[in-house]
C-alpha cells in the first residue's frame, strides 16, 4: 500500500476493485464500513461478485471477469474527457500523460460497456466520483492482478491514481492489499529471484559485492533466478534437480496442480520444511517440522510496510524448530557458518544490509512497529509513499491497451471460472480447516453459481455437481444465489479434496509472472450426467 | 492561550481542585484524562456513549438532577461533584437493581475476576441485594463453538451493541423488547449461528459481564492466570495486533485492545480471534521424516540435515548451483526469509528463489 490503513478513515471515496474485503482482509473492511458510516466517505465496488461491500457502497460496477483494464480505461477517458483530471498535479508531477490520452480516448463508455458489461451511465458516474473527491483511495487485490495481463491491470489502476492527483496524499494512494501475512516481509527480505533484500538488484555489481562482503563469500550469482512457475517448468524438463520449499504447499495453490506435482515427482531431491504434512510434504523425501508464528520470535511486515513483531508464546511440539534454525543449522553442514544467537540479531543484519529497514531493531518495533522506509535511527517510519515526489522523479503514465483474457468460453466451456477466497478459510487450509470454530462456519467447498444458470441447468443449492476445464474436472456442492452474475461461476481454492487448480490455467502474465487464477472457461453439470 | 482549552472544579473521591480538558469533551472525558475515577459500565472508549446505565452521573453545580457524565458535554467553569451521598446512593441502588435482574453467581462465572460489574459491586461495598424479584432464568444461546450468550448475566449495557454496528459495522445485534423483558436478541430472535454474525469477537471483547464469553476457553483457566503475549496475527496481510493468553503452554484465548498500537486498534476477525486451536493440533509435525522406499519413517536433525547436506552437495557439483531451487514463503517471518535468500545465494550460490506473493 502507497498509504495507511487508519488513512482510510480521511478518504472522501474509496474505489474498490477485486478484492472482496470482508472476507479477505475483514479488519481493514471494518475501517471502511466505519468511514462510510461516518458519512465523510463513500465507496465504489468494481467486482464481478456481489461481494459484501456492495451494501455498503454509492455504487457498484460488474464487470465481466478479465476486463479491468478495459473499465480502468473507460474512467480515465471519462474524467479526461469532462476535464477533471488534476492538470496542475499531472504537469508538475508525472509524465507520458499524452501516452495515456491516446491510448484512452479508444475507450468510450459504449464500447466499455460492450467490452465489460458496465452500464455507461454507471462509468460515468463512477469516474464523476473518483474524480471529484479531494482525496480518494483505491484498493485491489488479487481480482485485479491475477489475469494474463494483472501488470497492465496494476499500471491502470497507478494511472488513474496519479491522472486525478492522488498518489503522495494522505487518504488517497494506490492500495494493493496482501493476501498472506507476510507477502510484503518475504518480498522485502529478498524472496525474489532478481532482488536481495529492499529491493537491490542482484544484477547489480555494486550489491553484490556489498552483499558478498557481509556473508563472506567471494561472489554471488548475477543472472536472476527462475520464478516459481518456471521452476516448476524447469523441474518437469529435468533442469531442476532439488528443491527446498519451507511453509508453502505450491501443489494445491498453483495454477494447473498435475503440472506441479509433476515437476515435483521428477525431481531427484525434495525438501520440504512445514508444520503440518500437507500435500506437497507428502511427495518429499525429507520433511523438517518447523515451528507455527506462535512459537518464535521475529517480525512480519503487513500490507501497509509496517514492520511489527512475532512473540514465542508457546513451546513447539517434538522436536520442531524456528525456520531460521533448521536453515542456518543445514548452512553449517554445508561448512558454511551461519549462526545467530537470536532473531533480533538476525533482524540487524538486515537493517545493516537493507536501506529501507535500516532505522529499524527489536526495540523500536516493540510499540506499534515502524512503516518502511526508515532509514535512520531516528526516522520515524513512514505512513504514506511519494509525498515529496516519486522516487524515479517523476511518475510515469502507461498507455495501456485491454486485451482479453487467455481462454474465452465457447460451446464446450461455456461458464468462466474464477477463484479465490471465502472469510471462514485460509490459503490451501492446512492451518484454518483443522480450526474447530473455522470449520464450523464453512466445512465445505461451495461452488458459486447464479440462480438464472443453476435453474436451467436444473441445480439447485446443495447438489453435488461437476465442473470441468480443459485440463480437468472437480466435484463439489453448488450454492445457489446472486453473488455472481450470469455465466460465471465462483469455486474457492482452500479444499484440497477439491483441488479447483486442477481447473485454472498457468498462462503467465508476461511481467509479473503472475497465473491466471481469476478466469478460465468450465463447464458445470449435475454429476451423473456425461 | 489556547481557546480550546477548558478549566473544571472537581471535587472528587480523593481529589479536590482544579482539571483541565477540551472544547468538545464530555464531562467523563476530561475526568478520565486528569485520572479522576467515575464509575461507569455502558460507556467504552472504542464507542460514543449511551448514558444508558447511571452509574457515572455526577452532581454538577448550577445543573438539576444527576447527569450521566458519559454524555454531558464539558463546559469551561464547571463544578464537577463525582462522589457525593446522593451521587453514590443512586449507584449503588442501581448496582442492587442488575443484581436482583439477572443471574449472577459468580462462582458459577467464567468471568470472575475480570468482570467490572463485580469490581463495581464490591467498590460500592454491596453485602446483600434489598430489593426481592420474581426474576425467571433466560435461555442461553449456546448454538456455536465461538460465543456463549448468558442472557442471565447481562446488563442491558449495549456495547456489544455498538461494538458490532459502530465498530465492525456487521449491526447482528440489537436491543429487543421493553421493559423487564428487554434483552439483547439478533434480528428475529434467531441464534447467533444462524443469525449474520461474522463472529469477529468484538461483542465479547467489550462486554463488562459473563454474559458473552468465548467459548473455547471457557473453564481453561482463570484471568489471573493466563499470561498474555502480545504478538502479530499469522492469517492475512493486516497484520493484526493480538494477545495469546497462555496458560500451561496452551493459547486458550486470543485478546486485543485498543489500547495496543497497531492497524486494528485492537479489532480482530474470526481467524485470528478463533483460528487458533490447530497450533496444538494432533497432526502437527514433530520429527524430521526421511522417505525410504516410498514410506516416510521417523529421524534425528542429525540424520535428516546430514543427509540433505549430502544430496545438495552432490547436486550442486554435478549439475551446478542453477539446478537448486528455493521455495520461500509468504507465511514465515522476515528473519527466516531473509536466511533462505541467504542460503540460497550465498551457501548454494543460485538466485532460483522465489514465493506465493503471485498467487
Ligand atoms: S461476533 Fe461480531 S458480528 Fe457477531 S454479534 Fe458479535 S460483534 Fe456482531
Ligand atoms: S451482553 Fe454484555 S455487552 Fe451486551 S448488553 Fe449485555 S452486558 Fe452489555
Ligand atoms: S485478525 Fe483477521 S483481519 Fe486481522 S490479521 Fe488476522 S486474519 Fe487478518
Ligand atoms: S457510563 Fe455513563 S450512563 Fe453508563
Amino acid at each position: 500500500m502507497t498509504n495507511s490503513i487508519e488513512e482510510l478513515e480521511k478518504a472522501d471515496v474509496i474505489l474498490v476493485a477485486g478484492s472482496n474485503t470482508t472476507g479477505m482482509h475483514p479488519v481493514i473492511a471494518s475501517t471502511i464500513k466505519r468511514a462510510v458510516r461516518s458519512g465523510k466517505t463513500k465507496v465504489v465496488v468494481v467486482d464481478p461478485r456481489k461481494i459484501e461491500l456492495v451494501n455498503h457502497a454509492e455504487l457498484w460496477l460488474r464487470p465481466k471477469p478479465g476486463t479491468d483494464v478495459a473499465w480502468l480505461n473507460g474512467l480515465m477517458h471519462v474524467i479526461i474527457n469532462e476535464d477533471l483530471h488534476a492538470k496542475g498535479y499531472i504537469a508538475e508531477r508525472t509524465e507520458g500523460f499524452e501516452d495515456l490520452k491516446q491510448a484512452v480516448s479508444t475507450y468510450s463508455p459504449e464500447r466499455v460497456e460492450e467490452i465489460s458489461g458496465i452500464p455507461k451511465a454507471d462509468l460515468i458516474e463512477a469516474a464523476r466520483l473518483y474524480a471529484k473527491a479531494p482525496a480518494a483511495s483505491i484498493i485491489y487485490a488479487m481480482g485485479i492482478t491475477q489475469h494474463i495481463n494483472g501488470t497492465d491491470g496494476v499500471k491502470s489502476v497507478a494511472n488513474l491514481a496519479m491522472l486525478c492527483g492522488n498518489v503522495g496524499i494522505e487518504g488517497g494512494g494506490v492500495n494493493p492489499l496482501r493476501g498472506q501475512n507476510n507477502v510484503q516481509g518475504a518480498c522485502d527480505m529478498g524472496g525474489l529471484p532478481n532482488v536481495f533484500s529492499g529491493y537491490q538488484p542482484v544484477t547489480s555489481k555494486e550489491v553484490r559485492e556489498k552483499m558478498g562482503r557481509a556473508w563472506g563469500v567471494e561472489s554471488l550469482p548475477e543472472k536472476p533466478g527462475l520464478t516459481i512457475v518456471e521452476i516448476v517448468d524447469g523441474a518437469v524438463k529435468g533442469d531442476i534437480k532439488a528443491m527446498y520449499i519451507m511453509g508453502e504447499n505450491p501443489v494445491v495453490s498453483d495454477p494447473d496442480s498435475h503440472h506441479v506435482r509433476r515437476g515435483l515427482n521428477s525431481l531427484d531431491f525434495l525438501v520440504v520444511q512445514d508444520i503440518f504434512l500437507n500435500r506437497t510434504a507428502r511427495l518429499a523425501d525429507v520433511v523438517l517440522p518447523a515451528c507455527c508464528f506462535a512459537e518464535k520470535d521475529g517480525t512480519f511486515t503487513n500490507t501497509e510496510r509496517r514492520v511489527q513483531l512475532v512473540r514465542k508464546a508457546v513451546e513447539p511440539p517434538g522436536d520442531a524448530r524456528p525456520d531460521w534454525e533448521i536453515l542456518c543449522d543445514l548452512a553449517r553442514h554445508m561448512g558454511y557458518p551461519m549462526s545467530y544467537p537470536n532473531a533480533s540479531a538476525i533482524f540487524d543484519e538486515i537493517a545493516s544490509l537493507t536501506p529501507s529497514y535500516a532505522g529499524m531493531d527489536y526495540a523500536r518495533l516493540a510499540d506499534g512497529g515502524l512503516q518502511w522506509p526508515c532509514p535512520s535511527k531516528d526516522h520515524p517510519g513512514t505512513k504514506y509513499l511519494h509525498k515529496d515526489g516519486f522516487a524515479r522523479g517523476k511518475g510515469l503514465f502507461h498507455g495501456i491497451e485491454w486485451i482479453s483474457p487467455a481462454e474465452g468460453t465457447d460451446e464446450k466451456y461455456p461458464f468462466l471460472l474464477t477463484t479465490g477466497r471465502v472469510l471462514y478459510q485460509y490459503h490451501t487450509g492446512t492451518m484454518s480447516r483443522r480450526s474447530v470454530a473455522l470449520n464450523e462456519r464453512y466445512p465445505e467447498c461451495l461452488v458459486e453459481i447464479n440462480e438464472e444458470d443453476a435453474e436451467r441447468l436444473g441445480i439447485k443449492s446443495g447438489d453435488k455437481i461437476r465442473v470441468s476445464s480443459r485440463r480437468g474436472r472437480i466435484e463439489a456442492t453448488a450454492s445457489v444465489g446472486d453473488s455472481v452474475d450470469l455465466g460465471t461461476i465462483f469455486i474457492p481454492f482452500h479444499f484440497a479434496e477439491v483441488p479447483v487448480n486442477e481447473l485454472t490455467i498457468a498462462a503467465l502474465d508476461p511481467i509479473a509472472k503472475i497465473p491466471e487464477f481469476k478466469v478460465c472457461a468450465v463447464r458445470v453439470e449435475m454429476v451423473g450426467e456425461e | 492561550m489556547d481557546k480550546d482549552i477548558i478549566t473544571l472544579t472537581v471535587h472528587g473521591k480523593d481529589f479536590l481542585g482544579k482539571v483541565q480538558g477540551r472544547k468538545g469533551q464530555t464531562v467523563l472525558e476530561v475526568l478520565r484524562d486528569n485520572h479522576i475515577h467515575v464509575p461507569t459500565l455502558c460507556y467504552h472508549p472504542k464507542m460514543p456513549p449511551y448514558g444508558g446505565c447511571r452509574l457515572c452521573i455526577v452532581e454538577i453545580e448550577n445543573m438539576r438532577g444527576l447527569p450521566p457524565s458519559c454524555t454531558t458535554p464539558a463546559v469551561d467553569g464547571m463544578v464537577v461533584h463525582t462522589h457525593t451521598d446522593r451521587v453514590f446512593q443512586v449507584r449503588k441502588s442501581v448496582l442492587e437493581l442488575l443484581l436482583a435482574y439477572g443471574d449472577h453467581n459468580c462462582l458459577l462465572c467464567e468471568q470472575t475476576g475480570n468482570c467490572e460489574l463485580q469490581d463495581l459491586v464490591y467498590e460500592h461495598g454491596i453485602e446483600k441485594i434489598r430489593f426481592k424479584s420474581d426474576y425467571k432464568s433466560k435461555p442461553l444461546d449456546d448454538s456455536n463453538s465461538m460465543i456463549v450468550r448468558d442472557p442471565n448475566k447481562c446488563v442491558l449495557c449495549g456495547r456489544c451493541v455498538r461494538a458490532c454496528l459502530e465498530v465492525q459495522v456487521n449491526g447482528v445485534i440489537d436491543v429487543a423488547l421493553r421493559g423487564s423483558d428487554s434483552c439483547i436478541s439478533t434480528f428475529n430472535g434467531m441464534s447467533l449461528k444462524d443469525s449474520n454474525c461474522v463472529f469477529c469477537g468484538e461483542c465479547v471483547s467489550v462486554c463488562p459481564t459473563g454474559a458473552l464469553t468465548f467459548k473455547q476457553a471457557r473453564f481453561k483457566g482463570r484471568p489471573w492466570e493466563l499470561k498474555k503475549v502480545q504478538t502479530t496475527c499469522t492469517y492475512c496481510g493486516v497484520g493484526c495486533q493480538m494477545e495469546l493468553n497462555i496458560k500451561d503452554n496452551e493459547i486458550v484465548k486470543v485478546t486485543s485492545s485498543h489500547e495496543i498500537r497497531g492497524p486494528n486498534v485492537g479489532n480482530l476477525c474470526i481467524k485470528g480471534r478463533f483460528g487458533y486451536d490447530w497450533v496444538k493440533h494432533p497432526d502437527r509435525l514433530k520429527t524430521p521424516l526421511i522417505r525410504e522406499e516410498g514410506i516416510f519413517r521417523e529421524a534425528s536433525w542429525e540424520e535428516a540435515l546430514s543427509l540433505i547436506a549430502q544430496r545438495f552437495e552432490n547436486i550442486r557439483v554435478k549439475s551446478g548451483p542453477d539446478s537448486i531451487a528455493f521455495f520461500t514463503s509468504a507465511r514465515c517471518t522476515n528473519e527466516e526469509n531473509y536466511i533462505m535468500s541467504k542460503f540460497a545465494r550465498a551457501v548454494i550460490g543460485t538466485n532460483n528463489i522465489d514465493h506465493c506473493a503471485r498467487l
